[in-house]
């Protein structure tokens, strides 16, 4: 089973409920948490334990000068402008790649290779005996989240229970995190903007065929217009959040609510439980 | 020699066009016998890498100088390697006007 933690909007508290989740289940069960928010991630800010790390490569074309006539086959099959064929020699842009590996097939003289490039990494730890943290961090520069992602969520290929805490936005990488999940769980907060955004990402998860709930965080009481959004679109709320500022203050010192109150614990056990009808029912 | 000037439209009477790599046409003109060819930009509305396309244009038909209002850093970068000068033409002006002002050596060289 994999749960997906998205928002739409940014710091909603996606990190806050996916760490919550993963914490509480494990307490009966095995469960590996994701950290899928590759360009920054956090999760391992709530969870401590040994790391084992491992690179993550794309592969990148190496050009034979000698082999190659400067036909230009390969920059006029390149898709993302990445090579660029001069009279005396080839000019690749490393950023623009997209690692598709078409210009090495298209080269008549097998004059291209590929070779590994490091974009990023991805760290294991074992906070518990039955709680396993994945993070993928992109290198600083790199522009493409979504090969760190995939790595990150294949790591977590063999565990029964995956949750997967999503970038901000509803872009490839959201997109990549969603990618055959059984369920989504939308974190909104009420305000215009929260809402707003909302809508965004309930309709990329839609639209990838991944049922949704909604959690609404900080709440003050006032959601009226995020239940009624909610109730339209066929979305359960799974769980509201009051706004309090005890919580807020556990979490930025690194702390978990749900490691402090039973009644916390609680209710992310019933998160989980409304999880599985969800997933349940969408079958 | 062969130059190229960012335009708007086919034209030599068509608008100047600032971007480079983002320009709706290229116009290339041998300054020699004074001959016009108008290139549709077919990378103009892609994601990405129009830069290095928009240079390989340009090097595919030997072109030695350019004229446009701005280059980006991967166009500038192709430019330079193949050995392709660039010129700043902001004026708003036609290409006909881009085209004098660059034959009366008026522009400002920016690579």
């Amino acid at each position: 089973m994999k749960i997906a933690v998205a928002s739409g909007k940014g710091g909603t508290g996606k990190t806050m409920v996916a760490a919550n989740l993963a914490l509480v289940v494990s307490q009966s069960c095995e469960v590996t948490l994701v950290d899928c928010d590759v360009e920054e991630p956090n999760l391992h800010l709530f969870f401590g334990g040994a790391a084992a790390t491992t690179d993550v490569t794309v592969p990148v074309p190496v050009f034979d000068l000698q082999s190659c006539d400067k036909c230009g086959k390969c920059g006029g099959f390149c898709q993302y402008g990445a090579i660029t064929v001069l009279p005396d020699r080839i000019l690749f842009f490393p950023e623009l790649c997209h690692s598709c590996g078409g210009c090495t097939l298209v080269c008549p003289k097998g004059a291209i290779h590929e070779e590994p490039a490091r974009i990023g990494q991805v760290t294991i730890v074992h906070p518990s005996p039955w709680l396993t943290l994945i993070t993928g961090t992109l290198d600083e520069g790199k522009p493409h989240a979504t090969p760190v992602i995939r790595a990150a969520k294949d790591m977590s290929r063999d565990a029964g229970i995956v949750i997967c805490d999503a970038s901000p936005g509803t872009a490839c990488p959201v997109v990549e995190t969603l990618d055959g999940c059984d369920a989504c769980i939308l974190v909104t907060e009420s305000t215009p903007f929260g809402l707003h955004d909302l809508h965004l990402a309930a309709e990329v998860a839609d639209r990838l065929g991944v049922p949704s709930g909604v959690v609404i965080n900080r709440s003050d009481g006032q959601d009226k217009k995020t239940l009624e959004f909610c109730a339209t679109h066929e979305l359960p709320v799974l769980m509201t959040i009051p706004f309090d500022r005890m919580t807020a203050t556990i979490q930025n010192r690194g702390g978990l609510i749900s490691r402090q109150s039973p009644e916390w614990q609680g209710r992310f056990a019933e998160l989980f439980a409304r999880c599985h009808n969800l997933i349940r029912g969408s079958q | 020699m062969k130059i190229c000037i960012t335009a708007q439209g086919s034209t030599l009477d068509a608008r100047a066009e600032e971007r480079f790599g983002r320009a709706p046409y290229f116009m290339i003109i041998d300054t020699e016998t004074g001959s016009a060819e108008a290139i549709e930009n077919q990378f103009a509305g892609a994601t990405g890498g129009v830069g290095p396309k928009s240079a390989q244009l340009l090097i595919d038909r030997k072109v030695t100088a350019l004229v446009s209002g701005m280059v980006g850093g991967n166009a500038r970068e192709a430019l330079k390697a193949a050995g392709i000068s660039m010129f700043t033409y902001r004026a708003g002006g036609s290409v006909k006007d881009a085209l004098e002002q660059f034959t009366g050596s008026k522009l400002e060289r920016s690579g």
